[in-house]
């Protein structure tokens, strides 16, 4: 079966690929880009720890077809820092235990950050609303809610 | 394995190339269909899109309102006009579903899924579709029944008439995991209310049948009443009456025969 062209902006650059017809976004990702940020958790949207922001909008991209990005723009973890410097979020998170085996922090930094892009001041069920569909098996979330609000309340620098 | 993807930008194309393949599926948001690849469903082998705008226009603006198949529930959920429709469309997954999951692909979810459908039953909807040979409207109830030959068309739209007034629409999904969850059930009714008496009851269930279905008996049981005590108790013995719910991690069906008539009795009494 032949390969089919695709380019898409991934982290502000361009990237051009060639993909398997029904390559989902997360594989082209971490096999074809190099970008291993993305985690693969489940392959069925039920975890979260896939999920990247494409043109700005929280998906799954191990549901994501990875041809349907063609030309849209894709930010995953590896895109988050600015500069040298962690981003807020990713600060918080540091700051306040919010990771633990850090399995599934690449999802929820990315569905905070759609959050917070979105509304800079989110309410605590907002917050939960956002990462209802990212599980974490080990903080038991208190400390990653409390990080996003905690970078939301921007009582943490960059 | 690898599959065929076909890209149409019309969707006469798209519905064309549709009907003449046994194995293609059509892909809406993909958060089943891209599943089933990922699990190695090999009934798949063709996959087909269209980039049609018609799938993602809606018209929210009038009486009757029409939302194309395409239309995401992120996208009612932004739409004051929609607000009727903003319960079932917040009670499904997480933002990230709902930013991808599609109304069209939603009257095709198997249980625990398709709580959007439940609403649309309860409001009459009329489900357009198009064929190898051309488009036609379908009521939803229909449409339902016959979903699992329904392979080789295209949904176009959804349209539904908007309830006269809010307490005329009431929707409630019992989920196991909240704010996200697969339903235990879900229930919609739409009750409008003509001289103080309801005229034209329309009650759905989902998550008690192996498609979403209509509770006739407990529709019967509210016709012509005014919405008091004596009609929703016997709206609410009623409700079980056709059911035929399985057993799955989310309930039994014996649990799902046990609580149903207890919800619709608190949605018809406007109980939290
Ligand atoms: C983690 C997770 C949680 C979920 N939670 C819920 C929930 O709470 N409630 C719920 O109802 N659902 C839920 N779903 C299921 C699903 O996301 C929704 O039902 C959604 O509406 C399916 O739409 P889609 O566009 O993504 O479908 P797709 O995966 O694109 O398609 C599903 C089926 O519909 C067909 N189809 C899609 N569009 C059309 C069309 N226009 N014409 C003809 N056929 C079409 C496809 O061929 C396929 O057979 C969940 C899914 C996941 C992964
Ligand atoms: S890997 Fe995508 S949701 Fe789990
Ligand atoms: S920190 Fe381990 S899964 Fe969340």
């Amino acid at each position: 079966m032949s390969k089919i062209p695709l380019q898409f902006r991934h982290n502000g650059r361009d990237v051009a690929i060639f993909v398997d017809g029904g390559t989902n976004l997360l594989v082209a990702l971490r096999e074809l880009i190099g970008d291993m940020t993305p985690k693969f958790g489940c392959g069925q949207g039920g975890c979260g720890t896939c999920s990247v922001l494409i043109d700005g909008e929280l998906h799954l991209s191990c549901l994501t077809l990875a041809e349907s990005v063609a030309g849209r723009s894709i930010e995953t973890l590896d895109g988050m820092k600015l500069g040298p410097n962690l981003h807020p979020l990713q600060r918080a998170f540091a700051d306040n235990f919010a990771a633990q085996c850090g399995y599934c922090t690449p999802g929820m930094l990315m569905a905070a950050k759609a959050l917070l892009d979105r509304n800079p001041s989110p309410s605590r069920d907002e917050v939960i609303e956002a990462i209802s569909g990212n599980i974490c098996r080990c903080t038991g979330y208190e400390p990653i809610i409390n990080a996003i609000l905690a970078a939301a309340g921007g009582r943490v620098s960059a | 394995m690898a599959v065929t993807v076909k890209t149409f930008t019309s969707v006469s194309e798209a519905a064309g190339a549709l009907s003449s393949d046994r194995t293609a599926r059509y892909l809406g948001g993909g958060t089943l269909v891209m599943r089933a690849l990922n699990e190695g469903d090999v009934s798949i082998s063709t996959v087909v899109r269209a980039q049609d705008q018609a799938l993602t226009r809606f018209d929210a603006s009038g009486p009757r309102i029409t939302l194309g198949a395409g239309v995401t529930f992120a996208r009612v959920l932004a739409e004051r006009d929609l607000g009727f429709l903003h319960a079932p469309a917040r009670s499904i997954g997480g933002p990230a579903v709902r930013n991808m999951g599609t109304v069209g692909g939603n009257l095709f979810a198997p249980n625990p899924y398709g709580d959007f459908t439940v609403a649309l039953l309860a409001l009459d909807a009329t489900v357009a579709v198009q064929g190898g040979f051309g488009s036609r409207d379908v009521g939803i109830e229909e449409f339902l029944q016959a979903r699992d030959r329904q392979s080789g068309t295209l949904v176009l739209s959804i349209s539904c008439t908007r309830p006269a007034s809010t307490g005329a629409f009431r929707y409630r999904k019992i989920a196991r995991i909240k704010p996200k969850g697969g339903s235990v059930i879900t229930l919609a009714a739409h009750l409008p209310i003509s001289g103080g008496r309801i005229a034209g009851a329309r009650i759905a269930l989902g998550s008690m049948a192996p498609t979403q279905i209509r509770a006739r008996a407990a529709e019967r049981a509210l016709e012509g009443q005014p919405l008091d005590a004596a009609a929703i108790a016997a709206a609410a013995s009623a409700a079980t009456e056709g059911t035929s719910p399985s057993d799955n991690a989310l309930g039994s069906a014996w649990y799902r025969r046990e609580i149903v008539g207890v919800h619709l009795r608190r949605l018809l009494s406007g109980q939290e």
